[in-house]
């Protein structure tokens, strides 16, 4: 295609149609749905734009789009305030950023991890939009270029980040990476179907939704371990005007910005390896390039510019398969797929010859969406910031409810609470001892790649060598791609072997002190692997063990391994660190029984359903535990109540029920 | 296709013209059914399945059609409930939490009929509970690539030579219908499981990893179209469709090519027969021909059911359906009534010998036991 006879023209045209007034009023709209949408934990673009739906049929396309691509553009720029201020993903994007933002925050510089985070959103997202538009006319034989080879060894790539965040022991790291793998691998398997490790349940089948494991893995040790010690969260002052700093934080660190950018794009461009991968492979290329990499894990800015930067660059990135070949990248661009139906418009190859000018608005709008949700999200943030300044006790219910209804979005059963906590337990003790739960994220979000392209690239290459010969294999698994993608594997691991990430925020010597605790969670782990294994290797069809069957068996070798080094150790080695003997050595309570709470609500919701379960743990808590009076905390329950059901109502959500509703038939919310 | 022609006509006609008259006299139908009434109503369609998927998308195409056409205009919302490969929403609609009061709605596909034809475990739900107001057909196509698709062209048992690689979700699910259409002409297939959608598949033959696919009609007609005119790809087949006798004739989609019961018979020199023919036009209906259905729950009034019925058909009938529809549905029936009655039993209702041979076939030849 003719970019100056036809691109052009296409540009311009669309353009003029973005700007006409109503159609910047629908953008707008778009982009305060979106950055609401976007606050809450566990809501993001899928729920957004399903609401959007109903109204977008019969509506005229370039409003339309406007108003979707608005949505979904801001998504990951407004998830950034959950990350950073509370330490709770806001979404499967800004998982990464929570590892610098908030201990940011902590330190009372919340304001400036917020500014820094939008800035970088804002160019990621703009260098999206401007790679969009020449790279949709010319994208299709790239995308093409990448086959099931090239996607197992993008799936390496996101792996080798274990060696960067494994922190101090990478011992540690591969167990975890290992372990995320198997949990990842629970339920029905890709190939043929059989069910591994489901407890027979109907729960496990689908596995656990990375919503569920994201928040248990690093939202509910943070509200613990906070919560434990009943002060603010930042402890220093609080900086509520650091927004200039940020901005001047990104500009010091744009070379950088332009390189996660462009990592995001790439993932994004590429089917097949999903999404929620891209902020850990920024985060991971971040602290590998970096000279000083002391700081990173207890709130460096340059944490929080690298993930930022590359989750708003991938979605421009993402509609390149999601137009040109219908196929979406993520479960937001598949009903993004579904709203352009309903405006009359296929995705395909289409979209570039007979619709470019449709392709172009989508790319205007998400370039204005970009600036305009930026731009809020900057100003709203130096008042945001205060939130870290009230007392822990007092915003804690409100994170209970936002990440309990967070969780409820994966299967909308109470179980969904069960697994939360069984999650977060297992989180609650990795972080106790140090054990880095990047690392389990990664091979969690990772586990269904590696198996289903090692097994597709195997059977292909078996029926290659039959039909043609070495010759053929060959030609199939080396490729231009393949061999840059491989150098950059080598690069990857090598620069990650010299720049190591320190987890601890303390020196580990001085928060080791007993063998005991840190053996038994390894033991206990290496239990958990063993019964895994028994289940697995019972299965009858074996495509859909061998890799949880491999996989068990790597953890379990290596578990050995540790043990093995554990005992010959002293204990005053950095792999028996504790933080009970650190950073939480002088928490006023115990974490069993500020857990406790939260069973507590788990507890009320299968008797009651989850909204009266929720307004009587609300009102006990502000009460009992953060002090306030009762007339306060009656009107901080129904406040918090009042915004749930709205966004619960306006998104057309139920909450789970328990004992009460399976016997009597009560109406929304109570349902 | 004959039939299907004249069935849309005849349909479109009677339809258009009682819409004419309904919506001249400002009634819109409303004096048929005075006593439904949605005003103010919200009307939940249950979609077993993820946001985004093919059946969320038929919803979602649906539900402000059907909106319009109900009496009182009531807000139609979608609400997906996925889980358990959709028979944890079937279980939920059928489990009596469900009120039989036209407020609630279900979706089902043949992802949702598949597990209940072969007994799946997990199925606590029965079709023959629930009464169906919409049944949505489609079609598929099988393609080659250019060079064996010039083969075949010049003759079609070449193709028993090759060795081809088919990208497939599982034997269990839609896909047990091509699979067993290849196997039945005698092809060499190996299937490469683990797709997440049929999208991969053709993302696996443009890059010439596989060497065999089939798209449902509407992907067909938008995506692997563009492939044939650049001459990348060439139409192998098609499974065909089902006239009102339940025979397998052309697809009215795709008039020109051969269904897979010609192919056979040019293969073999014979028609198709037997357990394994039946076994495969079983599934086959289930999976493309009354492929997407609507229900109400059981217990529903006839009136209820009428209603539905009738303001689908109105919905189906409207002058820019056909348009809009084309490009997502294909050329197919969008049956209410009797016809729709029809295809649901069709569809649901399998005998025991094609589904002990189904079951045989998948242990195998795959090693699934069910």
């Amino acid at each position: 295609m003719d970019f100056f006879a036809t691109a052009l023209p296409a540009l311009g045209d669309a353009f003029s149609l973005i700007l006409a007034p109503e159609n910047l009023m629908y953008l707008v709209i778009g982009v305060v749905l979106g950055l609401s949408i976007g606050v809450f934990p566990g809501l993001g673009g899928i729920a957004g734009l399903s609401m959007l739906l109903p109204f977008i049929y019969g509506m005229d396309p370039v409003a339309g789009l406007a108003l979707m691509v608005g949505l979904v553009a801001v998504i990951p720029t407004s998830d950034t305030f959950a990350s950073v201020l509370m330490g709770i993903p806001g979404s499967s994007a800004s998982q990464a950023t929570v590892l610098d933002g908030f201990p940011l925050a902590k330190k009372g510089q919340a304001a400036r991890a917020l500014s820094a985070a939008f800035t970088s959103s804002l160019f990621g997202g703009l260098f999206g939009a401007a790679i969009l538009t020449v790279f949709v006319l010319i994208a299709r034989p790239i995308v093409l270029a990448f086959g099931i080879p090239e996607l197992l060894l993008l799936t390496l790539f996101g792996l080798s980040m274990v060696g960067v965040l494994a922190g101090t022991s990478l011992l540690k790291g591969l167990i975890a990476a290992g372990l995320g793998m198997m949990i990842g691998a629970i339920g029905e398997a890709p190939a043929q179907g059989s069910p591994r490790m489901d407890m027979e349940t109907w729960y496990l089948q689908d596995g656990l939704a990375l919503v569920i494991v994201g928040l248990g893995i690093f939202a509910i040790p943070e509200i613990i371990t906070l919560l434990r010690q009943d002060k603010p969260i930042a402890k220093g002052a609080v900086l509520g005007n650091g927004w200039r700093q940020g901005m001047q934080d990104w500009w010091l660190n744009k070379w950088l910005s332009l390189r996660c950018s462009f990592l995001g794009v790439v993932i994004g461009v590429i089917p097949g390896l999903g999404g929620s991968v891209v902020d850990w492979i920024a985060y991971g290329h971040t602290v590998q390039t970096v000279k000083d990499t002391s700081d990173f894990g207890k709130g460096d800015i340059r944490g929080v510019i690298g993930p930022e930067s590359s989750n708003n660059a991938k979605e421009g990135g993402g509609l390149v398969p999601t137009l040109l070949f219908g196929i979406p990248g993520s479960g937001s661009m598949a009903v993004f797929i579904g709203g352009l139906i309903l405006l009359g418009y296929e995705a395909g190859p289409q979209m570039i010859t007979n619709d470019l000018d449709i392709t172009y608005t989508i790319v205007w709008s998400l370039a204005l969406a970009n600036v305009v949700g930026a731009g809020l999200c900057i100003f709203l943030s130096g008042g945001i910031a205060r939130l870290t300044a009230i007392p822990f006790p007092t915003l804690a219910p409100f994170l209970f409810m936002m990440i309990a209804f967070a969780a409820f979005q994966s299967k909308q059963t109470p179980w969904d609470l069960v697994a939360l906590i069984g999650v977060g337990i297992l989180g609650l003790y990795m972080r106790r001892f140090e054990w880095p739960r990047p690392a389990f994220l990664i091979g969690f979000v990772l586990a269904d790649q590696a198996e289903v392209y090692t097994y597709q690239v195997t059977q292909i290459a078996n029926v290659r060598l039959k039909l043609k010969g070495m010759e053929g294999l060959m030609d199939y698994l080396i490729s231009t791609t393949g061999i840059i993608l491989l150098v950059i594997i080598v690069v990857s691991v090598y620069l990650g072997a010299k720049n190591k990430f320190k987890l601890s925020s303390v020196a580990a010597e001085q928060s080791t002190g007993s063998k005991r605790g840190p053996m038994i969670f390894t033991l206990m782990l290496m239990a958990f692997g063993a019964l895994y294994l028994q289940q697995v290797i019972a299965i009858n069809i074996i495509i859909d063990k061998v890799f949880p069957v491999t996989m068990a068996c790597i953890t379990l070798f290596f578990g050995a391994v540790l043990l093995l080094r554990m005992r010959m150790l002293p204990e005053t080695a950095s792999i028996f660190a504790d933080t009970e003997r650190g950073e939480d050595l002088n928490a006023t309570r115990t974490m069993w029984a500020t857990l406790a709470w939260f069973i507590g609500l788990l507890a009320g919701t299968l008797i009651t359903g989850f909204i009266i379960a929720l307004t009587v743990f609300m009102l006990v808590f502000f009460r009992l535990r953060a002090g306030l009076s009762w007339y306060r905390s009656s009107a901080l329950t129904v406040m918090s109540l009042t915004i749930l059901l709205i966004i619960a109502g306006a998104l057309n959500r139920d909450f789970p029920g328990g004992l009460l509703q399976e016997m009597f038939k009560l109406p929304w919310p109570f349902t | 296709m004959q039939w299907s022609k004249k069935f849309n006509r005849r349909s479109v006609m009677q339809a258009a013209g009682a819409a004419a008259i309904g919506l001249s006299l400002g009634l819109s139908g409303a004096s048929a059914q005075a006593a439904v009434d949605f005003s103010g109503e919200t009307v939940t369609l249950i979609v077993p399945f993820k946001e985004g998927g093919g059946t969320d998308k038929w919803a979602r195409f649906y539900a402000p059609r059907l909106a319009e056409q109900l009496p009182g205009k009531p807000a139609v919302v979608v609400k997906n409930m996925p889980g358990a490969g959709s028979t944890k929403g079937a279980n939920h609609f059928s489990s009596g939490r469900v009120d039989a009061d036209g407020l609630t709605l279900f979706a089902s596909s043949g992802s949702t009929q598949f597990p209940y034809l072969l007994g799946d475990p997990r199925v606590k739900y029965d079709y023959a509970d629930w009464n169906v107001v919409l049944a949505s057909s489609t079609g598929g196509v099988a393609y080659l690539p250019a060079d064996l698709g010039a083969k075949y062209n010049a003759d079609p048992k070449s193709l028993l030579n090759e060795q081809f690689i088919y990208g497939s979700q599982g034997a269990t699910k839609l896909d047990l219908v091509p699979l067993l259409a290849f196997e039945l002409l005698g092809m060499q297939v190996e299937p490469v499981f683990g797709l997440k959608g049929r999208g991969d598949g053709r993302l696996m033959f443009e890059r010439g990893e596989a060497n065999i696919d089939y798209q449902t009609s509407s992907a067909y007609l938008s995506k692997v179209m563009p492939l044939v005119n650049e001459g990348k790809a060439v139409p192998m087949m098609s499974w065909g469709a089902l006239d009102e006798q339940g025979n397998i004739v052309r697809d009215p989609t795709f008039p020109d090519m051969p269904t897979f019961k010609e192919v056979y018979t040019q293969v073999h020199g014979k028609e198709p027969f037997g357990t394994a023919w039946e076994a495969w036009k079983a599934f086959f209906i289930a999976g493309f021909p009354a492929q997407k259905m609507v229900f109400l729950p059981k217990g529903a009034s006839q009136e209820m059911i009428d209603t539905y019925s009738n303001a689908f058909k109105a919905a189906t009938q409207k002058a820019d359906f056909a348009e809009a529809s084309k490009k997502r549905l294909g050329m197919y029936p969008q049956a209410t009534g009797a016809t729709a009655e029809a295809f649901k039993k069709r569809g649901t209702e399998v005998d025991q010998t094609a589904l002990d041979y189904i079951k045989g076939w998948l242990k195998d030849r795959y090693g699934v036991e069910l």
